[in-house]
């Protein structure tokens, strides 16, 4: 362990540490610009200088390992001055347009220049022109705003997997550019305008919208995959202006994935904002208690065994709750909340969490996939899978069919034989899991999402990745509700319908009122022969099928609760109101609790989440992940020979929210542009 | 005692009081007949606001808000967004004349001396609505009073 000597204070480092870190270490604040601790070290900003005894000039802090009797000075003279020259030499080539730009309040350059900058330019020169870069829908660029740190390339290089930016030519010339002007593709690449430290990347969908200090800011949960990543939400006046990560080492680090944070657009699009009735034929306005009314007379005029529930992807704990206990009050076992019909759930806890936890990829060495493309389904945790990859000893091993990842990938095969083959020990890769010291076995939400499902997730999870202290038997799921419906048991009954059964009921004739809490995901022409009542916030597919339309909340309006994959409860914060008349979504079904003459005892939010303690206690335990007991599945019968498919080709529209929002539209309009021109490879 | 009695009856007060009337009398009044006559305003005064533009007709104001940041009275409403061309302009520039309280920081935050508080002081109306003031409302006033507005700005120039 080397020990220093900063300003006086000797500190000891762990070995391996930098200057930088020693002088954070000892609480000392060295300004930066291109050294960020998640990426690799450049040293090329120079704005870390300190001074170190015996050498003949200041040295890069970010860049010097630190070493034993080094004597660090970082408040002299010597030190003033050089940051001093440093931000000179920046703000040359800087057009000080801070009053149009959007990184204006929240601006490094901004913040250190005031801090540690000269107060006047001596430049009277012209400044350098450089033409802005199109890097698509999402990125703005003001390239005579960059300082050339270097961030945005590293990013995107190392955390995103996609060498698409570079830096052209040296010194006074030097450019960052795409090479070949086309659109990023990462589906990460939103980060690069938070990493940006001036205002060169900016985001397009916001740009001139809003400054930063009128912005309210929410600390809030996202709900468009099923990781959960922290986000805060800004707003200004009743509308989302844009979503930012929030950091939590134990999710989603500082990351969070395009669709995160650009869909936000969805939020203002096809909003139901209105109670609706549908009178003849057509579906009109109504007033709350009337369309509760009706809702009430169809749902208390029909027999228990007639009336079914399905939970869309996007519910809240608190609303899921309401729903099951109106079900059981109505007698009606018909409840599900796996609208990809996943047979999850069934098993042990244990089955459906993903066991070693997001963080716990980092001490994996050998990790399968089953069915399951995380670059799509939960690019944030790609990029934890890419991170562990990047470290090295990490070998990736897929039964499904082949896409790019970012990372090597060995392919074992397409279908279920293949993960019997593993099973059975039969091919090399079998070997390495058995060898490895923590196994990691990722189940995708597509692989379990077929009639064989429950024999493939019980082939999966006899794969040998138990070890001591080391559960790696991990279910990705795509939808924020999925974890916390089936904690919940929001299941169907005994004799109850699962989503397939409850649309083959309503062909049948046998199902008459479907109740739909946000689900958009199933096919909703099949429900034409049924009465649908539509809670949610979208006029999505859902709300086309509907005979009344209850309007909700999304999430960025209301407090709830989600459950992610990991089995982790984390709160969303109201950062808006819902539109018009919509209500939030607790409230609408205890409304409908009182409009049927039930008896509900709770109140408030507050009782609701009682509720939630008293019958799942490990969901009141907010951030904490409660692991779950291991057992071994039962077996679950034989398994199909079709190849795992993957439950979507389009991350860019997933759920209502997205499919609203026209920033993605255009996204995946270029994705799938892009495969087109790929796959007749015409390209390049 | 023979002084007070002699003062009192040769009626000096009155006479003194007089005469200081009759001062008054021929130096030149203090008001003047306004409107027809107004006093001098200082280059610095701070009346009406305006919306300047630049010589080639461009507004110059660029929506960066600090106005209505730093307004103490939250008088000020911007919203932007980019024009077709790219640029970042308001949408909507509202200025409630009622809030106001003619501080002129507005003036002093406007990095491109969009925002004025001119010379006009004439501007009472006989509702309250006609005192919300719209982004038009305040370009048609620079336009009006931007010769004026220009001389003051010169004229100011030199202690800013």
């Amino acid at each position: 362990m080397p020990k220093l000597t900063i300003d006086g204070q000797t500190i000891e480092v762990p070995p391996g540490s930098t200057v930088l870190q020693a002088c954070e270490a000892a609480g000392r604040e060295i300004p930066v610009f291109c050294y960020h601790p998640r990426l690799n070290i450049a040293g090329n900003c120079r704005m870390c200088l300190v001074e170190l005894e015996k050498s003949p000039k200041p040295i890069a802090s970010c860049a010097m390992p630190a070493a034993d009797g080094m004597v660090i000075h970082t408040d002299t003279p010597v030190v003033h001055k050089a940051r001093r020259g440093v931000l000179e030499l920046l703000l040359i080539n800087h057009p000080l347009d801070c009053p149009i730009c959007d990184q204006g309040g929240e601006c490094d350059l901004q913040d250190l220049t005031l801090f540690y900058g000269p107060d006047h330019s001596r430049f009277a020169e012209n400044k350098r022109p450089v033409a802005d870069k199109d890097l698509g829908p999402l990125i703005s660029t003001h390239m005579t705003r960059c300082i050339h740190c270097t961030r945005c390339i590293r990013f995107l290089n190392e955390v995103a997997g996609v060498e698409e930016l570079g830096a052209c030519a040296r010194g006074e010339h030097m450019e960052i550019t795409t090479w070949i002007e086309a659109a990023l593709t990462s589906e990460l690449q939103g980060n690069i305008i938070d990493l940006c430290p001036v205002g060169a990347l900016n985001s397009k969908p916001y740009e001139y919208r809003a400054r930063t200090w009128e912005l309210k800011k929410t600390e809030s949960v996202d709900v468009l995959d099923a990781l959960g990543c922290n986000i805060r939400v800004d707003s200004r006046g009743n509308e989302v202006m844009r979503v930012l990560p929030r950091l939590n080492e134990a999710i989603n680090e500082e990351w969070i994935s395009d669709k995160t944070r650009f869909a936000y657009d969805g939020l203002r699009r096809r909003r139901l904002d209105v109670p609706m009735v549908k009178r003849d034929g057509k579906l009109r306005e109504a007033s709350w208690s009337e369309a509760l009314r009706a809702a009430a007379e169809r749902l208390a005029g029909t027999g228990p065994e007639r009336v079914a529930a399905v939970v869309g992807d996007l519910a809240d704990l608190e609303s899921m709750l309401l729903l099951k206990e109106l079900m059981a009050a109505l007698g009606s076992p018909h409840l599900d909340c796996r609208q990809d019909g996943a047979k999850l759930g069934i098993g042990p806890r244990a089955s459906w969490l993903f066991n070693p936890t997001i963080a716990g990829i980092e001490q994996a060495d050998v990790c399968l996939l089953v069915g399951c493309d995380p670059r799509s389904e939960a690019p944030v945790l790609n990029a934890r899978l890419r991170k562990r990859w990047r470290q090295g000893g990490f070998r990736v091993g897929r039964i499904g069919p082949p896409r790019d990842l970012t990372y090597p990938v060995e392919e074992l095969g397409a279908g279920p034989q293949t993960l019997q083959e593993v099973v059975g020990g039969g091919i090399a890769f079998a070997q390495a899991l058995r060898d490895a010291r923590a196994p990691l076995v990722v189940v995708g939400s597509g692989a379990v999402a077929r009639p064989d499902g429950a024999a493939v997730l019980a082939l999966a999870a006899s794969l040998p990745v138990q070890r001591e202290a080391w559960n790696g038997f991990a279910v990705l799921h795509r939808a924020a509700s999925r974890v916390g419906g089936l904690e919940l048991g929001i299941l169907p009954g005994p004799g109850g319908r699962d989503v397939a059964g409850i649309l083959h009921g309503v062909e049948a004739g046998e199902i008459e009122v479907v109740y739909l809490l946000g689900a958009d995901e199933i096919e909703a022409s099949r429900l034409r022969g049924a009465f649908v009542i539509y809670q949610g916030h979208h006029g999505d597919r859902g709300a086309a099928a509907a005979d009344i339309v209850l309007p909700g909340a999304a999430y960025t309006e209301k407090h709830a609760t989600y459950v992610n994959t990991e089995g982790r409860p984390q709160r969303g914060k109201l950062a808006v109101f819902p539109p018009g008349e919509a209500k939030e979504d607790w409230r609408i079904l205890r409304a409908l609790h009182d409009a049927l003459g039930l008896r509900s005892d709770v109140a408030t939010l507050g009782d609701v989440r009682a509720r939630i303690a008293t019958l799942a206690p490990h969901l009141a335990r907010i951030d904490e992940v409660t692991p779950a007991n291991w057992e071994p599945l039962a077996d679950a019968g034989a398994v199909d020979r079709a190849p795992f498919g993957y439950p979507f080709d389009d991350f860019y529209r997933t759920d209502s929210i997205s499919r609203a929002s026209a920033v993605m539209a255009e996204c995946s309009r270029l994705a799938r542009e892009r495969r087109a021109s790929e796959a007749t490879g015409t390209h390049g | 005692m023979l002084d007070r009695a002699a003062r009192s009856f040769l009626l000096s007060e009155l006479v003194s009081g007089m005469a200081l009337t009759l001062r008054y009398f021929f130096t030149p009044k203090a008001t003047i007949s306004y409107p027809n006559e107004k006093s001098p305003i200082s280059p610095r005064f701070k009346g009406e606001h305006a919306l300047r533009r630049y010589p080639n007709g461009e507004e110059r104001c660029i929506a960066c808000k600090l106005c209505e940041a730093v307004c103490p009275a939250q008088a000020i409403t911007i919203e932007a967004e980019p024009r077709e061309d790219g640029s970042r302009r308001t949408t909507r520039y509202d200025i409630d004349m009622t809030k106001c309280i003619y501080c002129g920081l507005c003036e002093e935050a406007c990095p491109v001396d969009a925002i004025v508080e001119g010379p006009n002081l004439e501007f009472a109306t006989e509702t309250r609505e006609e005192l919300m003031y719209d982004k038009e409302r305040l370009l048609s006033n620079g336009d009006r009073w931007e010769a004026e507005i220009a001389k003051r700005l010169e004229m100011d120039a030199p202690y800013r």
